[in-house]
């Protein structure tokens, strides 16, 4: 086996990769052109089984196909018959087609510094031809320019919607608004047993997105919970309520944990006290959840004393 | 064949005759194109084109042909999606969606998953694609990087890689938001909330961008839409042609060895061989994500159910490829400053918006940057193995083990939950580990290339000896054939011959008797 060191047995190139004159002509018994299989009849029954594997994946799934189809055996027909396919090809060009090992040479790319001179000095020498003594309509192009720019950004920009003026400061929540499930139907003090919760809004806002609020009734039910000095009414009957927009990135805080008095943002498992304001104990919410402050009227329905004191949802550049 | 025949002055002649007398119909096609876009040169050129064989570089041909599958069956889904956040009864054949309000996005996804044959493999499929079509990325970008395939005179197209990778990333997001369902209009929650956490401009960037205050106006669907079929795909072309046309124009980079130099390429010829193995490995990886999309379910929205922006659910996770930025929200501590009347969360504007800022940004300069810190200003055309550049090994290495921190740091819940641990634990645990894992996984990394450019024949594959025991009982050991990357002598490589004499024996007998390869490969 030392004899395939002769490397050049049998190559005849006439001249060089795409050199003027000829073209490089081989032998088909150029070892650089035989297959890399070591047996070259067992490779192409291999390839062909392949291919015939491809076909007839490809033909079942027109079958399947034709008589209704079904999702899995779609994907088994119509992935087998390409992988086989696709792999025979392979196959056919790795082990049967030459592989050389071939070589192309590699010019640089760069120029001479002659060249590099010449291109440089006409942007340059042009450039400044263009506006040698004419720096005044130079000026009057890039101000024009410029303003192209900015006015084009205008219909880009500002046609798509409305600024966003005091819309993330309000909610529909006013004083007065009675709290409604997600059907329109008020909220009795008897509708929540202690250690429930539901998603409620301002009456005729169900839906809301900014509007929606967490009712939780972590009770006793003859007690007013007071989270915070200075909302000494705002948890009436047991019943407290919160915006349920999260305060990091705006998701419904929707999972109350009854057991530890927590509320927990699904999204990034931001947990807000209950009990203490809302106040977040952990994880990325920098900000307690808005309080409603709540009333209960005559009949016994639950109602907002006020809208919410703050902006509800995430932070922004014009919250203060 | 009636065209030819028929011709003024021909006459019907016998098969072997005419053929005779008729001029190669390759050399008058080849003739009349380049008469008229002088083809001939160029065109030789580039069916000679070497292709440099090693199983690296079959990443980015995975990027490549996720991308056509991408387009044939966007394509396809095009032609059934609705982008309309229109209001409507479900009534289709999911019978536990009956009655539901459900928006014309949700319901016309649905519809193209259930009542049109085939629709649901070539859904799963398009969503597969995309997964697979930014893992090729990154994973290509991984092999370009602790090459060294990055340096001069490849910056632009690390650069333009770069931008493909954004692209990709971008597109993947706003693709899986349009079906309108529970999770994809969470993500949609979540991204409003970046925009609006941007100082100065967000809060006007956010209300323009969806028509108002979340949920908006029901614009942002159709916008997403042609943003996601048109502009972002349009790029993406654009930039691809640029990518692979740098390619071709500085050529392929190589490992170093036998008959390889800085001034050559070496390897087999574009065509016939290498238009072979690509095509049919474009045929492999449609294989196997056409598998993927009939046999592993991905996204079923009708589970999750049309988004309604009061409803959450457990475990609500983006796309792979979003998770490192999701660990980052999630990790980040609460920090929000109110300043002078203005808010600045940067709990969100850090971990959303400047931290992939950044990292996009360092990609972008890390050519300019190792050539500065290295001084090396040479061109380079042959890679460098990994071991041999510890410090650029160890830095790729930290990088990847803090991406990787990251993206597991996006299912803090999950882990929470089946570790039976303190949520509060673990995401303790990733704000550390955020940091302690990379710089371990970096000086690990670092003197383990150390370790391996010190030791000879490294890396080459040691040929197999085969002993064998006498009847009286000696033993002989007997070295095997060489193989690929032995080490052995190769055949000096030749300049792809343009003309073959197909007269020759295309099998020389001792190969096909023997079994046994009789010229070694590289």
């Amino acid at each position: 086996m030392t004899d395939h060191t002769d490397v050049t047995s049998g190559t005849d190139v006439v001249s060089g990769n795409g050199a003027p004159g000829g073209v490089p002509l081989a032998k088909f018994d150029d070892p650089h052109l035989q297959p890399y299989a070591k047996n070259a009849r067992r490779a192409e029954m291999l390839i062909a089984a392949l291919l015939l594997l491809g076909l007839a994946g490809f033909c079942a799934y027109g079958g399947l196909y034709w008589v209704g189809g079904q999702t899995q055996w779609e994907g088994v027909f119509g992935g087998v018959g390409f992988f086989a396919f696709g792999f025979g090809l392979s196959a056919w060009g790795k082990y049967l087609l030459p592989q050389g090992p071939f070589v192309e040479e590699r010019h640089s790319l760069a120029s001479t510094e002659t060249e590099v001179e010449a291109m440089a000095s006409a942007i340059e020498d042009r450039g400044k031809m263009v506006f040698y003594r004419r720096g005044f309509l130079g000026t009057i192009l890039g101000a024009g320019a410029g303003v192209m720019g900015i006015v084009l950004a205008f219909p880009l920009l500002r046609s798509l919607g409305p600024p966003p003026r005091k819309t993330f400061d309000t909610t529909d929540w006013r004083a007065g608004s009675y709290l409604v499930d997600l059907d329109g139907n008020r909220i009795h003090k008897a509708d929540l047993e202690v250690g429930g919760s539901l998603t409620v809004f301002p009456e005729g806002f169900a839906g809301s997105s900014a509007s929606q609020t967490m009712l939780i009734r972590p009770g006793p039910t003859d007690v007013d919970i007071v989270t915070l000095p200075g909302r000494e009414t705002w948890g009436p009957r047991g019943y407290l309520a919160y915006s349920k927009l999260c305060t990091h990135a705006g998701c419904p805080v929707g999972l109350y944990e009854e057991a530890l008095q927590k509320l927990l943002c699904p999204c990034h498992q931001s947990l807000f006290n209950i009990l203490t304001g809302a106040n977040p104990v952990f994880g990325p919410a920098p900000r307690p959840l808005p309080q409603l402050p709540l009333m209960i009227d005559s009949a016994g329905f639950l109602v907002a004393q006020a809208g919410y004191d703050q902006p509800v949802g995430p932070g922004f550049w014009e919250r203060s | 064949m009636s065209a030819i025949t028929s011709r003024p002055g021909g006459r019907v002649r016998g098969r072997q005759s005419r053929r005779a007398n008729k001029p190669d119909p390759v050399v008058a096609g080849v003739r009349w194109l380049d008469e008229r876009l002088g083809v001939a040169k160029g065109g030789r050129t580039l069916l000679d084109k070497i292709f440099p064989d090693h199983w690296s570089f079959l990443l980015g041909e995975i990027a490549l042909y996720s991308f056509v599958v991408l387009i044939a069956t966007g394509i396809f889904l095009s032609l059934y999606f609705i982008p309309s956040a229109k209001e409507l009864i479900y009534s289709g054949p999911y019978v536990p969606l009956r009655g539901a309000r459900v928006s014309a996005a949700f319901e016309s996804t649905v519809n193209l998953s259930f009542s049109v044959r085939s629709g649901l493999v070539i859904r799963q499929m398009h969503h597969w694609a995309a997964d697979v079509f930014v893992g090729a990325i990154a994973v290509h970008m991984c092999r370009i990087f602790f090459t060294g395939a990055f340096r001069k005179p490849r910056e632009l197209n690390w650069m333009i890689g770069i931008t493909l990778l954004i692209l990709a990333l971008t597109n993947g997001f706003i693709g899986y938001s349009l079906p309108d369902d529970l999770v994809s209009g969470t993500g949609l929650r979540i991204m409003f909330s970046i925009v609006l956490s941007i100082p100065i401009v967000g809060s006007y960037l956010a209300t323009f961008l969806f028509g108002g205050n979340f949920p908006g106006d029901g614009t942002i669907i159709p916008r997403l839409f042609i943003i996601h079929v048109l502009v972002v795909p349009l790029i993406i072309l654009g930039l691809l042609g640029a990518h692979l046309g740098l390619l071709v124009r500085q050529k392929h980079t190589q490992f170093p060895g036998h008959g390889r130099t800085e001034k050559n390429v070496v390897g087999s010829p574009m065509y016939p061989t290498f238009i072979a193995k690509t095509t049919g490995f474009m045929f492999v990886t449609t294989g196997v994500l056409w598998a993927l999309g009939g046999l592993a379910q991905i996204n079923p929205i009708w589970q999750f159910g049309q988004y309604e922006p009061y409803k959450i659910s457990y475990a609500v996770q983006p796309d792979w490829y979003m998770g490192w930025l999701d660990g980052a929200l999630r990790i980040m501590p609460p920090i929000s400053w109110t300043l002078w009347g203005h808010t600045i969360p940067f709990v969100i504007l850090f971990p959303a918006v400047l931290f992939p800022g950044i990292c996009f940004n360092l990609f972008y300069v890390w050519p300019f940057v190792e050539a500065k810190v290295t001084g090396d200003r040479a061109e380079h055309n042959l890679l460098d193995r990994p071991r041999d550049k510890p410090r650029r090994t160890a830095i790729g290495v930290a990088s990847l083990a803090f991406f990787f921190t990251l993206f597991a740091a996006s299912s803090t819940d999950v882990l929470a939950n089946f570790f039976k641990i303190s949520l509060n634990e673990v995401v303790w645990f990733y704000r550390f580990a955020v940091f302690i894992i990379p710089a371990a996984a970096g000086i690990f990394a670092y003197y383990l290339c150390l370790e391996m450019s010190g030791v000879p024949g490294i890396g080459r594959r040691k040929r197999a000896v085969v002993i064998t025991r006498s009847a009286q009982g000696e033993y002989e050991s007997v070295s095997t054939e060489p193989r690929p990357g032995d080490g052995e002598a190769e055949l000096a490589p030749i300049p792809v011959p343009g003309r073959v004499d197909l007269n020759g024996d295309p099998e020389p007998v001792e190969a096909a008797s023997s079994g046994v390869r009789r010229i070694p490969r590289r």
